[in-house]
């Protein structure tokens, strides 16, 4: 086993044992915590599809991130309001419902990941770049103009949502609910890392000749992750909007955009945990500095400039050194 | 809808597009010579309109306040430029980012730091307050026309700076050919450094003069950032032809889009479903024209072929 | 005569004032080595991504087993079998060399919307990969990152990639480049063996194997084709000798 899987399985059982210890400790704000970590991961993990195997650097993922949770805002608003969402041509009802909120999550930011990659995917380089986080900024404004779901202020519900089986009210269950979609996410990510669509993939990011003159065409490869990369972080927009019962523009800001890159580079990226790692650090960060100085943001910057300047390998990178290259 | 109002709407887009214009430059420059993007660029039109409202505050004076802004923004950039920019020329796009933003972080914390979390105000200088009288009916505030003036003087003098003065050949010979001009007994550093203050200025001056038309604050560049970036994709990076003209299209658009849709959109729906509607598009309408330009140009309007 | 494989016709290509490539013909048939040969800067780099698809041609048609491919972009004429390798190397540098020979493998048989099962445990797959890697002596690097094969490994996994797709025709660009002359005389005897099974198009400077190998020789100047003909043609050719032989030879 290499020392990168055993930190990997080192930092999922950290990240369970963590708030298990403190459900027992009678520490909800700790669960919560790490139910943000495992979230915020999540979100990271769907952009490290498109930024570590695809080499796409997306500065818009804000833009799923904030279609999951506005799914979960508005069906949920409609629900609590018993407002039908829409009467013609046909009702949809809002609904309390999490499989169906993160089914619609997954459905919209994937739309929308389709129609920004169709047109973004045309260019490369600082031209993806600059244009993934003008369409991230399209979605703010008309989050910040769509007066029917509170405009700037956003929209809150009273309840959290419901899942078949489960009491969501209950802190350690909602975790374990973020936790399994983590860790199914991850499944996901190291299978395709490892399958003809990655192999295809990850090769059109170091020698896009060689695909195309093996007959594959890079674009349809890299729209097809940036789709997938867009579904998962707009679940964990879903997940993120129910654990505050709260969606705003603000999940659609292009600090957010940088905050889930943050994550990515912190942890190392195409390191499959790198994202967990770097959603830890962050969210440990915003703690520890956060009680230091009300500047935190400032000592953020700085640590992340010395990493990208000086240890381009993330956390991950650091503690399990250079990847090893086993396909 | 009068033709007063519309062509005063005209002029504040013109206005708009010009100070887009001040951001665009500099980012364009800098991406076209050293292929950098360059995200802190937003960080320098605020430490502009910092400086400016501070000395304008302290000295009485509004044109020391231009000055201050253009000389904190242009000693910024040229101390970034040497600390950190320098080290990222021949990193990839990704470290170019990431970096970028945390001078970001770190310049944002720090301007809140030193001036605080409240916004500053910049007063309109006398001279500038007041309306100019066009006739029939068109009176337009003096101070958004002194910004139109300088904007297209700044236009002028670059085009200029790059035809026809040794800074610019060698700012042409850059953006072709690096070696060659290394060849030619240049000192890049030193032109990257003066190119990239250069830059900063122009960002820094933008600041300073909408700082009188909107609060001065933390946060307030990154907006006209990412705004200066839908120039660029739609002009086509490196080319300062491209900037202008993206500019005046992004800042007639998005001013347009806000006057004309709501009142179109009234025409055939109730105007209590029409107003938020056609908000909501205006808002979203700058991003379609570069969505536009992407499908049928992707290199931009003035992008070479890449 | 056989129908040709892959029939250049009239191809012209500018850059502003430059002609790349100045009406130029060339056909490819069944079994033959056709080199194309000409200093440099004649116009050879253009002509090549003009047969393989990253480049349109102003005029003039190209077609590839009787289907004219003019507009067909790279990944439609690999489709069809046109197997080609790059004068410097396109691999995936990252990966290892069985892993580049997998990726061929993948293109020629389709699939590639597969996301669960690990490319490499498909036996399949495996197969066309290990026998190309085989194919040119390189089994024994397959596990080898390629950024730490020698320069003429690289070449010849650039060959095993292309044997991959089991192509129809060859396009070479420069296979003997950098391989030493121990290495050019394996590659030359490989590339000898290869012809019954598709044609090559070889563009090289090694003349030794270009005399040696081909059955007809090309010469391009100033994007100009100035004479085909076998290796004793050529040779003889005063405008050859003026042109080209006279200062490489």
């Amino acid at each position: 086993m290499s020392r990168e899987t055993l930190i990997n399985i080192a930092l999922a059982a950290i990240l369970l044992a963590v708030p298990i210890w403190a459900h027992f400790a009678d520490e909800p704000f700790i669960i919560t915590l790490s139910t943000k970590v495992a979230i915020l991961a999540l979100a990271g993990v769907g952009l490290n599809l498109a930024l570590g195997l695809g080499g796409l650097v997306s500065f818009g993922h804000a833009a799923y991130f904030g279609i999951g949770g506005y799914a979960m805002g508005i069906l949920a608003s409609h629900a609590q309001d018993y407002t039908p969402f829409m009467e013609w041509p046909f009702v949809i009802e809002g609904t309390n419902q999490m499989p169906i909120i993160w089914l619609v999550a997954v459905v919209m930011s994937g739309l929308a990941a389709l129609a920004i990659g169709a047109l973004s995917l045309r260019t490369s380089g600082i031209f993806f770049i600059m244009i993934t986080l003008a369409f991230g900024q399209m979605f703010y404004y008309f989050a910040i103009s769509w007066t029917a779901y509170g405009g700037e202020d956003g929209v809150s519900i009273y309840v959290r949502n419901e899942f078949p089986g489960l009491n969501t009210l209950d802190a350690i269950q909602f975790f374990a609910l973020a936790f399994t979609a983590l860790m199914l996410a991850l499944i996901f990510s190291s299978r395709i890392a490892k399958s003809r669509f990655g192999l295809a993939l990850t090769a059109a990011r170091q020698a896009e000749q060689r695909v195309e003159t093996v007959g594959i065409k890079p674009f349809q490869l890299r729209l097809t992750v940036f789709v997938i990369s867009g579904m998962i972080t707009g679940l964990a927009g879903a997940l993120m909007a129910d654990l505050n019962r709260f969606v705003s523009p603000v999940m659609l800001s292009w600090q957010t955009s940088g905050e889930i890159m943050i994550f990515v580079i912190l942890g190392g990226v195409a390191r499959l945990f790198g994202p967990v790692a770097g959603a830890a650090m962050f969210i440990l960060m915003e703690h520890i500095l956060g009680g230091f100085s009300e500047f935190w943001h400032g000592w953020l910057g700085l640590v992340l400039l010395l990493i990208v300047l000086f240890a381009r390998g993330g956390l991950i990178g650091v503690l399990a050194g250079k990847e090893k290259a086993d396909g | 809808m009068s033709t007063v109002l519309i062509l005063e709407q005209a002029l504040n887009g013109l206005q708009f597009g010009v100070m887009l214009f001040m951001m665009s430059a500099g980012l364009t420059l800098v991406f076209g010579v050293m292929g950098l993007i360059n995200l802190a660029h937003g960080s320098l039109y605020m430490i502009g309109a910092f400086a400016a409202a501070v000395v304008a505050t302290w000295t009485g004076s509004f044109m020391l306040g231009l000055i201050a802004s253009l000389a904190a923004a242009a000693a910024m950039g040229a101390l970034i430029e040497l600390v950190v920019i320098r080290r990222l020329y021949d990193r990839d796009h990704l470290d170019q980012v990431l970096a970028t933003f945390a001078l970001i972080l770190i310049l944002s914390e720090g301007t809140r730091y030193t001036f605080g979390s409240l916004p500053l105000y910049l007063n309109t200088p006398g001279w500038l307050s007041g309306v100019f009288d066009f006739g029939g009916g068109l009176v337009y505030p003096k101070y958004r026309l002194a910004i139109i003036f300088v904007g297209l003087i700044i236009a002028a003098g670059l085009f200029l700076l790059i035809a026809k003065t040794r800074l610019g050949i060698r700012i042409r010979a850059g953006e072709s050919d690096r070696e060659m001009i290394a060849a030619l007994g240049v000192d890049i550093s030193k032109l990257y450094t003066i190119i990239f203050a250069l830059g900063a200025s122009l960002a820094g001056l933008a600041g300073a003069m909408v700082g009188v038309l909107e609060s001065v604050e933390v946060g307030m560049g990154e907006p006209v950032l990412i705004l200066a970036f839908v120039v660029i994709v739609i002009g086509g990076i490196g080319s300062i032809k491209g900037a202008l003209i993206g500019s005046l299209l992004v800042g007639m658009t998005d001013t347009m889009g806000r006057v004309l849709l709501p009142p179109l959109f009234s025409q055939f729906m109730p105007p209590v479903d029409a107003v938020p509607v056609a908000s909501a598009l205006a808002s979203m309408s700058i991003y379609i024209l570069m969505a536009i330009v992407l499908i049928v140009r992707p290199a931009g309007l003035f992008g070479g072929a890449k | 005569m056989a129908e040709s494989v892959l029939a250049i016709a009239n191809v012209s290509k500018s850059f502003g004032a430059l002609k790349a490539s100045d009406d130029v013909s060339l056909d490819l048939r069944p079994g033959e080595i056709h080199a194309l040969i000409g200093p440099n800067g004649a116009g050879k780099s253009t002509l090549i991504a003009q047969i393989a698809g990253g480049l349109k041609p102003d005029a003039g048609a190209i077609r590839f087993l009787g289907e004219d491919v003019t507009h067909l972009d790279t990944v439609g004429r690999a489709k069809l079998g046109l197997g080609r390798t790059f004068q410097v190397s396109a691999l995936a540098m990252e990966y290892t060399a069985l892993q580049n020979a997998v990726l061929g493998a993948m293109g020629a048989s389709g699939g590639i919307f597969r996301f669960f099962r690990r490319a490499l445990s498909d036996q399949g797959l495996r197969d066309v990969a290990e026998k190309a890697l085989a194919r040119v002596g390189l089994s024994d690097q397959a596990g080898t990152v390629t950024s730490e094969l020698s320069h003429g490994q690289r070449r010849q996994l650039e060959v095993a990639v292309a044997l991959t797709l089991n192509p129809k025709a060859f396009l070479m660009d420069e296979p003997m480049a950098g391989l030493g002359e121990a290495g050019s005389k394996e590659m030359t005897a490989f590339l000898d063996s290869l012809r019954s099974e598709a044609p090559i198009l070889l563009v090289e400077h090694d003349m030794d194997a270009v005399f040696t190998l081909a059955d007809r020789i090309s010469v391009l100047v100033y994007g100009r084709i100035i004479a085909t003909g076998t290796a004793d043609e050529i040779r003889g050719d005063p405008e050859v000798r003026r042109a080209y032989l006279g200062e490489a030879v």
